[in-house]
């Protein structure tokens, strides 16, 4: 259906709490603790106690098997109206992205008049397997019926089957980690060690000065002790960060540039928002800071190394802009996840890259360059953190306020995801 | 610690070696409940005062048993001393001797209230003789009571009748439990302003309240208050105490406003919050408040001036944007505290701001009373919170415990049940009022 005939799908305002580097702040924290606690002060903030909403979605990467309903248990742990449908999305690190537009799309559509989409992720209370081996035998056991079956599965347990697997963040068909991919592409669109750097202190240094404002003070609520991002160091220079030792791409010698300053820590947080229709925003008094416009998906083949892991977004950001009549410089905000700050640098790079545009994106004429002052204003992931699937909620949220602080112009969102894919979305801004 | 004290001096073989020792037994203090009674029996109304037969008719209808002059043997929940008219010290022979065979018949947490003029400089020497013994009197009186009984007084200014509205929520205030750790006190009823509320559970229905420092303590128990009468509550707090205040708003459907008071648009975040969500403002509880403590001696920079910073010029500056934006009806409740009356070692920079908002109180009554709104300050004794908490046991064991008429430190809920009072459109009448939630204590805390 064309985006005119369907009604406005509004953000009315976010609610996060504080990211945690793993095994800090939050190190007895479970993703429902967590989740819940996004959702408490999104309820709060809002006054909706008791209330109905129309669907609460989000979901978590790392997720333990007895979490097979995060989203709705959280629910039944806050106070909302317990009668609230919730239900559980999982798209690797474009989680909350997801989420959050398909109930933007709901509204839209007329079916939900509001809604609360988001995501958490704790790496620090991660579910851990046992191995393969002995998961087998295990199963065998339960399906024994004699005495004598069942001790015979157990005798075939040995001390070696015990190590548990932990969750990695390699992918599972290439073996790689994301920051050894990433180091790949990294180093095709040749980013520099400082330019990485030069992103990764600009993220601390808008960070901090948007707490110092009071940016954050509708948009976090604390938790467990923590009222800030801990992963933020306000004082970080260019000596410091150049001092660090690659971390990843370590294959590459002298010419690894991602170092654990230019790239994301494993962190643990939630984020929640909320959404309604223009009707909804208005009989509640609620603000109304941005419409979400439009969302699209992209995944790419980086298993034969066709493209690049996290490339995803570039793609997806050509269809959406094409969808919309938009050129890449029709945007006020551009909030591009710094997963890596190879990955943000050679994204833009790419959109710059006459010969990318023409035979990947099948474009005419490149996308071009970006003003680079409107990029990741009040910071991004290299200094909050990213836990996985809360990182779209917090973006969402953060530029919807941003927008609705300017008063007017629209806003590209792009968050890569592991599986080579990724979700971009624009936001419009309402005075 | 107080609770295992009080259930100990006052039950079974425990009580009597209490007794027996002389150690002090703190009562149980009769506090509010929506389904009690306003007082715990009859009433006995002792005096005369033009207008006495309305009054008895008014607080027949509140459901009170009122018997005028004698009660018999009866047991008393209240008595009322009428003594508006009286001109010379002479006359009050009669009426206080029958009082004192009355107190007597006294229930647990039954209530004293005096109705009174003022003593002023313009008045006849014996009359204002009289009405200033009357003071004497009541201060007296709340001394000599026992079993969580108190006694106060209303003071009739500027030739109001015992009939208008605020003598009548003044009466009401203090016949009930909401006022069970206000103790030799006065109200001054400055004016025939203010509606009595229709209903005496719900005195805040329809309004918009903001209490700053609410997500704890004492702001926490305001903002409960508030809500249990009626109104749409916003808790407003600094960032940093965030998750707390998500608590305390989530349980009374209240909604969150992080900001520090002192931010040079704190008034305009609360006006845009209050107004743009709920529709209207119609009171702010300025509760942020923060302790230093230092002797002068010691004092530094940093500590005195983030004192005045936030409990005293934060609130000068909201209250002049408020005054500003001419808010209609708009009250205003402050929390100063008795050391800033009393004075209290190590905290020259708290009483220097609580001494302050009594000032700012008083001398903002007439700014505020042009829109119709009101302006009024409770200040606390020693009340049992976080913050008192800390406080080394022994001088706490005194304050709370020896000093007060009450013989015990306050809850937050006594505070909070004196702001929601103030702030309530039947309190309008007692604009620029100070009064004081110290179980009649000496001391500041």
């Amino acid at each position: 259906m064309s985006q005119q005939s369907a009604r406005n799908a509004v953000i009315i305002g976010g609610n996060r709490i504080p990211f945690a580097r793993s095994n800090t702040a939050y190190v007895n924290a479970s993703n429902q603790d967590m989740f819940t606690a996004a959702l408490e002060g999104l309820v709060a903030r809002f006054g909706l106690q008791g209330e109905r909403i129309g669907a609460v979605s989000g979901g978590a990467v790392l997720k333990h098997s007895k979490d097979f309903n995060l989203i709705r248990e959280s629910v039944l742990g806050s106070t909302l109206d317990h009668s609230t449908p919730a239900y559980d999305v999982q798209m690797a690190c474009a989680t909350g992205m997801e989420a959050i537009g398909s109930l933007a799309n709901k509204i839209k559509l007329g079916q939900l008049e509001s809604a609360i989409g988001g995501g958490v992720d704790t790496t620090s209370d991660a579910p851990i397997a046992v191995s393969e081996s002995l998961r087998g035998i295990l199963l065998e056991l339960s399906r024994a019926r004699s005495t004598k079956a069942k001790l015979a599965a157990l005798a075939k347990i040995r001390p070696s089957h015990l190590a548990p697997n932990a969750p990695g963040t390699g992918e599972p068909r290439t073996g790689l980690s994301m920051g050894d991919h990433q180091s790949q592409t990294t180093k095709a669109w040749g980013i520099t060690r400082e330019a990485q750097d030069e992103l990764a202190l600009a993220s601390h240094k808008n960070l901090a000065a948007a707490y110092d404002r009071g940016f954050f003070n509708d948009l976090i609520t604390p938790f467990n002790g923590l009222s800030k991002d801990n992963n933020m160091r306000a004082d970080s220079t260019m000596e410091k960060l150049g001092k660090l030792k690659p971390a990843f791409g370590k294959n590459l010698g002298e010419s690894a540039t991602m170092t654990a300053g230019n790239s994301t820590p494993l962190t643990d947080g939630a984020s929640a928002v909320l959404l309604g229709s223009e009707e909804y925003a208005q009989s509640h008094d609620l603000p109304m800071l941005a419409n979400f416009v439009d969302f699209e998906a992209a995944a790419v083949d980086f298993v034969h190394g066709a493209e690049g892991l996290l490339m995803a977004p570039a793609y997806a950001t050509a269809r959406l802009l094409k969808r919309n009549n938009l050129s890449l410089q029709d945007f006020d905000f551009y909030e591009i996840h710094e997963a890596f700050a190879g990955t943000v640098l050679s994204t833009l790079k790419a959109w710059e890259d006459e010969e990318f545009c023409r035979e990947k994106l099948g474009l005419d004429a490149p996308l071009g360059a970006i003003d680079r002052t409107k990029l990741n204003v009040n910071g991004s992931s290299l200094a909050a953190g990213h836990p996985f699937a809360a990182t779209g909620g917090r973006i969402i949220a953060s530029t919807a306020k941003m927008l609705h602080e300017k008063g007017t112009g629209r806003a590209l969102i792009s968050v890569c995801a592991a599986g080579g894919q990724g979700v971009v979305a624009i936001l419009e801004a309402r005075s | 610690m107080t609770d295992k004290y009080m259930e100990l001096v006052n039950t079974g073989a425990t009580k009597k070696l209490a007794k027996l020792l002389g150690l002090p037994r703190p009562p149980r203090l009769r506090r509010y409940s929506e389904q009690g009674p306003l007082l715990p029996g009859p009433l006995l109304v002792l005096g005369n005062s033009a207008r006495a037969q309305e009054l008895s008719d008014t607080l027949v209808s509140w459901g009170l048993d009122v018997c005028r002059h004698d009660a018999g043997d009866a047991k008393l929940g209240g008595l009322l001393l009428l003594l508006d008219e009286l001109v010379h010290p002479e006359e009050l022979s009669p009426i206080m001797l029958a009082a004192g065979r009355a107190l007597r018949q006294l229930l647990p947490g039954a209530r004293v209230v005096s109705f009174s003029r003022p003593a002023t400089a313009d008045d006849e020497p014996a009359v204002a003789a009289v009405r200033q013994g009357i003071d004497g009197i009541m201060r007296s009186v709340g001394r000599e009571m026992r079993g969580g009984a108190t006694a106060n007084g209303i003071v009739l200014e500027n030739s109001t009748s015992i009939l208008s509205p605020s003598a009548l929520a003044s009466l009401q205030f203090f016949f009930s439990g909401r006022s069970a750790y206000v103790d030799g006190q006065f109200l001054r009823v400055r004016n025939d302003q203010g509606v009595l509320a229709e209903d005496f559970t719900k005195p805040l229905t329809g309004k918009v309240a903001v209490v700053t420092g609410a997500a704890r303590g004492i702001g926490a128990a305001i903002a409960k208050t508030l809500a249990r009468d009626g109104a749409q509550v916003v808790v407003v707090d600094m960032p940093q105490a965030g998750d707390s205040l998500v608590k305390v708003a989530n349980a009374i459907g209240a909604t969150t406003l992080q900001l520090d008071v002192t931010a040079a648009d704190a008034a305009q975040q609360i006006m845009d919050h209050a107004i743009g969500r709920h529709g209207s403002l119609d009171l702010v509880i300025h509760n942020a408040g923060i302790t230093r403590d230092k002797l002068l001696a010691n004092m530094d920079a940093g500590r005195w001036d983030s004192v005045i910073a936030v409990n005293i010029a934060s609130q000068l500056r909201m209250n002049e944007a408020f005054l500003k934006a001419g808010l209609p009806n708009l009250r205003i409740v402050s929390l100063a505290s008795t050391s800033g009356i009393a004075g209290n070692r190590g905290q020259s920079n708290y009483a220097a701001s609580k001494g302050g908002v009594i000032g700012m109180v008083r001398s903002s009554a007439k700014l505020f009373e042009t829109n119709g709104g009101s302006i009024a300050a409770v200040a606390p004794g020693f009340i049992e919170t976080d913050m008192t908490s800390k406080i080394p046991l022994g001088t706490r064991t005194v304050a709370r415990m020896v000093l007060p008429s009450l013989m015990q430190g306050g809850l937050p809920q006594d505070v909070a049940e004196a702001i929601s009072f103030l702030g309530s459109d039947a309190a309008a009448g007692l604009n620029g009022q100070v009064l004081r939630v110290c179980g009649q204590s000496l001391v500041g805390a």
